[in-house]
């Protein structure tokens, strides 16, 4: 694959870099890593982090180091779908570790596991400020609240009918109240 | 119903958008700022008006504004913090999510008191999809002619953008917040010089959180005065509460600030009591960084009165016996709940979220977990105990940012108030359902 | 101008010195300990937090306190401030942990790492730290790994000081290593593989307080105590030609920058002059080099690093501080 925005991208790109004043252009870096991330199939190759870094006039170390301190941004490849469930203590209180189990064995792997159809990687992250709601899991840009086991399978289901790349650019549903 | 000066019109059905906002009288605090008043004038009212930043520390947002270095020819900068990553803070999410145009209005306002012409909101990158909503908020805020060149013909001109994080509860920490958006690793800056006199590209900056960014609007259209007879005591005004756990109705509340602990946990006007009619054995009330205390203490004070929700009543008894209004992320306990586990999913946090720079923390809180750890898995000994309490000790007051005091203080306050609890843990060890391990992920 | 007082000390120092300054201007008894600060480096320090000292007085004008121990390398002193170091309980004890800390993960690989007997870590835990380690937790351990054909980082050894980065940076403009991931998974590092290749890149290993940066053209060859260190000097376009060379015998085992009473370097040199120069005739000696920042090994403290897995957990017994360790 060729390591390259679409135009429509770069666009974006060249649109967040000018917000900068002059000479602070290195402040787009972690917009236009989200950028490279969601084009480049959901993580971020020491190319496309190069590529980045090129847009910018930096040092590759220094996208190296700004991606690695981050864990949003993944350096190795995961599945279309990254589940990522959310373990503090607000949704432990409320049954996350039941919720993490319970994709474990659905979808036989285990945290930090990707399935073999390359569809879903299962991840365990920190409190997302959806304590209220809890428990609950993110896939790509979307919140899934008041977690189930039914409300997890339905999810997982869609998802994979679906098929799509999820990412964190993608639009979502807006949350009820 | 208690007084609400920011979720007045949650629920307005359209609130989102520019329209129905202005219909619920949004803008009106630039328009009185730009047209009326002089920024010093602002900054007055906002001193009045008693408002305590809500992000976390509670310092007097008049007295940050007015440290504000002004030297000649230099751009100034105001930042807000939408990093909102407490274990337990859900307030900005909602408030931003709700009705972005209150915080695109406070930014406005707050700005121009401020001199400042470029503007950020620094949310984190989990919440992606409210960067949308604002984003949409800014551009009609644009189009009505409030925000770029010569704002309703006052000549004042404002740039707002919303720059977007990825994952670093650091990144809170206003200074690794301001690194954050110069592009580089969230490392807080080792301090003096203050944001204040060299923030943000070395220039004076105000870092403030969103709902104190927020309540900036109803202080300008009703004045400082009027703000500060709300609350009370040096507990000015309203406060935003993510009450979650084992309570009825989770969800974010805003308070009138001097309301009784009680009252919040049981009426249904707030959490609603317990969840399944149990007891309630401890609280977090400030996010997790705040000490824990138990039912007992969090209800009462050492006086036998009764604790409010206010700073100062929920720091009344210092360390020992008090505990921090801190961001408002109000987590509740019930009877069942296993404070060791707890304190085990705080110390993970902590581990995950140290940046690494400076020694107590980086190794410190790892450390603390993996005692942690090796507790529940049923390996713990009474030495690990107070090898905790020496750890969180020795990292308390020695590091570079707060972060290594938040650290400290849950294991502090959860040994100190729930001891027996930790010593059951070793000397009969029970086998925890399911231990996880922090890092699996690391970097996947 | 701005008086101060360190541990009963007092100086007159010009205002902006920082706290450490002024104690190294005192003199070697009332200095704190360093292991991230570098006088050569700008913004280096405040990252380890062995130089923490307690400000018992913060100014004549606001004589009040400090609320907590402040690094004394990133704080600048005040006229009329009182600072405990040596003197402060406080200070004593959050120095015991912040080696504690600093051990923790460090392999106390003493016997076979080239850094014994100029390693700051090495001093600084026997000076200020207790014996014993109380963890039992497997250690962080990274591969060792060659940076070019001159370096070998050995990650494990390493306090992340921040030093190696800052010299990369202010010194050369090609920095190609960094500070990568977070927290205690924090680890310098290319990334990618790739040689840091410079001129100027052998001064990573001048800096690095432990044995995390060594010189791969001296690597085994020698016991630094073993090897008799020179000064001399030599007409280079580069640099300063300014070195130390390290003999055994008649053979030039070593080249390094001169360092100061601290163990900072003196003057930066290049990688001709470290690596490429190893003849006597290559040089105008000048005498025997002063080597003041003798480390626990030439003092016969050596027993006193064990291996990790002879410690018992809990088993804590401090250190006696001898005066003069550092004859
Ligand atoms: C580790 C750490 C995390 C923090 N996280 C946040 C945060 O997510 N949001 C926030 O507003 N303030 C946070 N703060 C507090 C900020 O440093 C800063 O005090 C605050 O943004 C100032 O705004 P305020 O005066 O309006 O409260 C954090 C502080 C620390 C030490
Ligand atoms: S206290 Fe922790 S988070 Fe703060 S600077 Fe030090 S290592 Fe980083
Ligand atoms: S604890 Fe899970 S979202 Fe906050
Ligand atoms: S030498 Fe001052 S903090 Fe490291």
């Amino acid at each position: 694959m060729e390591i390259k925005f679409s135009e429509d991208t770069l666009a974006v790109a060249n649109k967040i870099i000018a917000r900068y004043p002059e000479g602070k252009q290195k402040s787009a870096l972690i917009p236009l890593l989200h950028l490279a991330q969601a084009e480049f199939e959901g993580w971020l190759s020491p190319e496309a982090m190069d590529y980045v870094a090129s847009l910018l006039h930096i040092k590759p170390i220094e996208a190296y180091e700004v991606a690695s301190f981050y864990s949003m941004f993944n350096l190795k490849p995961v599945g279309k779908c990254l589940i990522e469930v959310c373990r503090t203590s607000s949704c432990w209180l409320r049954g996350s570790n039941e919720i993490v189990e319970h994709i474990e064995k659905k979808l036989g792997i285990k945290e930090g596991e990707t399935t073999t159809d390359g569809m879903f990687t299962l991840k365990t992250v920190e409190c997302l400020g959806s304590c209220g709601t809890a428990p609950m899991m993110m896939i790509g840009a979307q919140y899934h609240e008041n977690l189930t086991y039914e409300k997890v399978d339905k999810v997982l289901e869609q998802c994979k009918t679906d098929g799509s790349r999820k990412t964190y650019l993608d639009k979502v549903v807006i949350d009820k109240y | 119903m208690g007084k609400k000066l920011l979720l007045e019109h949650d629920h307005v059905p359209g609130i989102q958008g520019y329209e129905v906002y202005r219909q619920h009288g949004g803008y009106q605090s630039v328009e009185k700022a730009v047209k009326t008043m002089s920024p010093e004038a602002i900054v007055e009212e906002v001193k009045k008006s008693g408002l305590r930043g809500r992000g976390g520390a509670g310092f007097p947002t008049g007295m940050k504004w007015s440290f504000l270095a002004k030297p000649e020819g230099v751009a100034r900068y105001l930042v807000c913090n939408a990093d909102e990553s407490e274990p337990g803070t859900f307030k900005d999410r909602y408030l931003m999510s709700r009705i972005p145009h209150l915080l695109v209005e406070g930014m406005i306002t707050s700005s121009f008191a401020l001199g400042v012409n470029t503007a950020f909101i620094y949310i984190r990158g989990e919440y992606y999809y409210i960067v949308r909503i604002l984003e949409n908020a800014i551009a009609e805020a644009y189009a009505n002619g409030f925000l770029g060149k010569n704002i309703l013909g006052s000549g004042y001109n404002l740039d707002l953008h919303v720059q977007v994080g990825a994952g670093a509860y650091i990144c809170g920490e206003e200074t690794a917040l301001l690194e954050s958006l110069e592009g580089k690793r969230g490392n807080p800056r080792i301090k003096p010089p203050f944001p204040a006199i060299a923030g943000l590209y070395g220039c004076p900056t105000v870092v403030n959180n969103v709902e104190t960014i927020a309540a900036v609007v109803p202080i300008v259209n009703q004045g400082g005065d009027a703000y500060a007879q709300i609350g009370i005591g040096k507990s000015a005004g309203t406060k935003l509460i993510s009450a979650s756990g084992h309570i009825n109705k989770p969800g974010v509340y805003e308070i009138e600030m001097g309301i009784t602990v009680e009252d919040f946990i049981y009426s249904d006007e707030y959490c609603g009591g317990i969840k399944n009619g149990k007891k309630l054995k401890a609280v977090v009330a400030g996010g997790s960084s705040v000490p824990i205390l138990p039912a007992d203490k969090i209800l009462t004070l050492a006086n036998g009165e009764k604790r409010l929700m206010s700073y100062e009543s929920l720091s009344d008894g210092g360390f020992g016996g008090g505990t921090m209004l801190g961001s408002g992320g109000f987590i509740v306990m019930d009877e069942t709940t296993s404070i060791v586990e707890n304190l085990f999913t705080f110390a993970r946090f902590y581990h995950h979220e140290s940046c690494g720079q400076c020694s107590p923390c980086r190794e410190g809180t790892a450390w603390m977990e993996k005692i942690l750890h090796k507790i529940m898995d049923g390996h713990g000994t009474l030495a690990d105990i107070d090898l905790l309490w020496e750890i969180q000790a020795k990292i308390e007051g020695n590091t570079i940012c707060p972060l290594g005091d938040a650290a400290a203080w849950p294991v502090a306050s959860a040994i100190r108030h729930f001891r027996s609890e930790f010593e059951e843990y070793v000397s009969n060890p029970k086998s925890v359902k399911v231990v996880r391990h922090y890092d699996a992920m690391q970097n996947a | 101008m701005a008086k101060v007082t360190i541990d009963g000390r007092s100086i007159e120092v010009p205002d902006g010195t920082t706290i450490l300054q002024a104690a190294r201007m005192i003199g070697p008894e009332v200095a704190p300990p360093t292991m991230c600060y570098h006088s050569k480096l700008k913004t280096s320090g405040g990252y380890c937090r062995t130089c923490l000292v307690e400000v018992t007085k913060g100014s004549e004008k606001d004589p009040r306190p400090m609320p907590k121990l402040v690094a004394s390398c990133r704080t600048t002193v005040m006229d009329g401030m009182e600072v405990g170091n040596q003197t402060s309980p406080k200070v004593i004890e959050a120095r015991k942990g912040v080696v504690e800390f600093l051990l923790l993960n460090h392999p106390l690989d003493c016997p076979i790492c080239d850094q014994a007997g100029e390693c700051h870590l090495q001093d600084l835990s026997y000076e200020h730290g207790s014996s014993k380690t109380r963890t039992d937790f497997e250690r962080r351990t990274f591969e060792k790994i060659d940076i070019g054909d001159k370096i070998q980082l050995h990650m494990t050894r390493c306090i992340l000081c921040y030093r190696c980065v800052k010299v990369a940076d202010q010194i050369t403009d090609g920095r190609v290593h960094g500070v990568l991931n977070r927290g205690d998974h924090s680890e310098i590092s290319t990334y990618i593989e790739q040689a840091v290749d410079n001129d100027f890149s052998g001064n990573m290993i001048d800096v690095c307080p432990v044995g995390a940066l060594t010189d791969k053209t001296f690597r085994f060859k020698s016991r630094v105590w073993f090897t008799k260190p020179v000064t001399a000097h030599r007409d280079c376009e580069k640099c300063s030609g300014k070195v130390n060379l390290w003999y055994k015998g008649e053979e030039v085992l070593r080249v390094t920058g001169r360092k100061d009473q601290w163990g900072e370097v003196e003057e930066f040199i290049c990688n001709t002059c470290r690596f490429d120069k190893k003849n006597t005739s290559d040089w105008t000696l000048e005498g025997p080099a002063h080597i003041s920042n003798q480390s626990v090994i030439s003092a016969n403290h050596y027993e006193v690093f064990k291996k990790p897995t002879e410690f018992k957990l809990n088993d804590i017994k401090p250190l006696k501080i001898e005066e003069g360790s550092k004859s």
